[in-house]
């Protein structure tokens, strides 16, 4: 079965979704959206220096995202605002990345791959690559469910229970990295945050429960990623972008559906 | 025994020292009140006691096995995260329906049950915090300005419910007010504290303290000069209105 390249393909999208699902709504709740991005867009500095030493690009990609999400935990708050700050250190991340790969002589990459992922060139090995990391973020985020969220309800409401909240966020800045790094084949860099948000944002109309948000927008990544690539391989259309394609239309589908009921 | 005791405790943000050697006890039972004006390190205090930031010199001496509940100045809930009243109050773990049921009927809301919590009103949503504060049936009650935003009517009937939580758990209260004509009515204790603790005794004892004279301005002494208070205090401390947003953010 797993010899089937479509079949492949539809395995990883789920597996990225799987992960995507609890960590985007997070990412929607504590309005990190473009600290998501800034994350995906330092990858590609990632890729290029995995590349130079001849690293595995997963290890590369993960270990670049984590330090870009560190520095700025460590930098919001000290004079410049977030936006700004996002804005410098993702592009710059993006722009030497692009310029690092340049140098990069022998190998003969392809950078759209990267930058929009190529979910059809998924090989065995990167399957299991992508399970397990969707497994082990979702393994996290499952563990520290509760203080995850009260954290996210109210910093001063965590200390008094007992949590520490800058620890829950080092649990988030890590579970984003390990999601970058899994789901740079299969949508690209530019693309990883629409798989965070767009699912999570169209479960919102649907849910009443933290739980309930999660666990749609679970169904809503998947559904995208295995209709998303059937319309890619009967349309003849890029399958990474397809797959944010349908994704986006559900989350209109689900908005429009939700205005209905405020109308009744 | 006490249930906290804060000792020569001094906290300071960067160059500025919001709090330098204020010590305080809470006894089991009471309810104490700590006034002072804007930027005098009242929420640093309370942030001080649930080790929400570590103070410079000094320390928070709790009982042993000392239980807290600590309702939050306000909580912004972002529309994007649907949650129930139900669920927000499960949320510590371990807690069964009897007790969603019984934090909410003491805090005096108990029909909110399964309403989104981004639909409450400004009154409904401070009586959910409190009832989230009492589901683990604390010995001590931290609020920090848990009025805020209420109306006249719907802050006396909140501070009221207080009273009926003291009555009914014997729980202590340690709170912060803004609204000094509480303090005549509802305390045991109060704490006039700006950086430091400037005085402290029964409301009575406090309301004619030259220390806090200064502070608050003479009125006609009694309730009604902390009433009026509550009024100007606005443009009477204009310079004070720093620290205190900041603190809390």
């Amino acid at each position: 079965m797993l010899d089937d390249f479509m079949v492949r393909a539809a395995l990883a999208g789920v597996g990225v979704a799987f992960a995507s699902a609890p960590l985007g709504c997070f990412v929607v709740w504590r309005r990190m959206a473009y600290f998501g991005d800034a994350t995906a867009h330092a990858a590609i500095l990632g890729v290029a220096l995995s590349l130079a030493f001849s690293m595995s690009v997963f290890v590369g990609t993960m270990v670049v995202a984590l330090l870009m999400a560190l520095i700025v935990s460590v930098l919001s708050g000290r004079g410049y605002a977030m936006d700004t700050l996002l804005g410098v250190l993702a592009h710059s991340a993006l722009a030497f990345g692009l310029v690092a790969v340049s140098f990069i002589s022998g190998v003969r990459i392809d950078l759209m791959a990267y930058l929009f992922g190529d979910i059809l060139a998924v090989s065995r090995g990167d399957l299991s690559v992508i399970w397990g990391g969707a497994a082990l973020v979702v393994a996290l985020i499952g563990w520290r469910w509760s203080a995850l969220l009260t954290s996210t309800l109210n910093e001063d409401l965590a200390y008094a229970s007992g949590i520490n909240p800058k620890r829950e966020q080092l649990v988030l800045t890590i579970a984003l990295a390990i999601t970058v790094a899994v789901a740079i084949k299969v949508v690209g860099v530019l693309l990883i945050a629409a798989m965070l948000i767009i699912p999570a944002a169209a479960a919102r109309p649907l849910s009443r429960t933290p739980e309930g948000m999660a666990i749609t927008a679970g169904l809503i990544g998947m559904l995208s990623a295995i209709t998303g690539l059937r319309a890619a391989y009967v349309l003849d259309t890029p399958a990474g972008p397809s797959i944010v394609c349908v994704a986006a239309i559900t989350f209109l589908a689900t908005s429009i559906l939700k205005g209905l009921g405020h109308q009744r | 025994m006490s249930l906290i005791q804060v000792e020569d405790l001094s906290v300071r943000y960067g160059a500025r020292t919001v709090l330098s050697r204020v010590s305080l006890r809470v006894e089991p039972s009471e309810i104490v009140t700590i006034v002072g004006p804007n930027g005098s390190g009242k929420t640093s205090l309370l942030r001080a006691i649930i080790g929400a930031i570590k103070p410079l010199q000094g320390r928070v001496v709790q009982a042993s096995s000392l239980k807290i509940g600590y309702v939050p100045q306000k909580l912004h809930i972002d529309e994007t995260l649907p949650i129930t009243v139900s669920r927000f109050l499960k949320l510590p773990g371990g807690v069964t329906a009897a007790d969603i049921d019984y934090a909410l009927t003491q805090a005096g809301v108990p029909e909110l049950e399964k309403a989104q919590l981004s639909q409450l009103s400004g009154g409904q949503f401070q009586r959910v915090l409190l009832a989230r504060a009492l589901i683990g049936k604390p010995d001590l009650l931290l609020l920090d300005e848990a009025t805020q935003g209420l109306d006249q009517r719907g802050s006396a009937s909140f501070y009221q419910q207080i009273e009926t939580v003291r009555q009914n758990t014997g729980c202590a209260v340690l709170m912060i007010s803004h609204e000094l004509h509480v303090v005549m009515s509802a305390s045991d204790r109060v704490i006039c504290l700006n950086g430091h603790v400037c005085c402290e005794g029964t409301p009575a004892v406090v309301a004619s303290a030259p220390e806090y004279r200064a502070l608050f301005g003479t009125g006609t002494g009694g309730a009604l000069a902390l009433y009026r208070h509550e009024h100007d205090h606005g443009h009477d401390h204009a310079d004070h209105c720093h620290d205190h947003t900041e603190a809390t953010e």
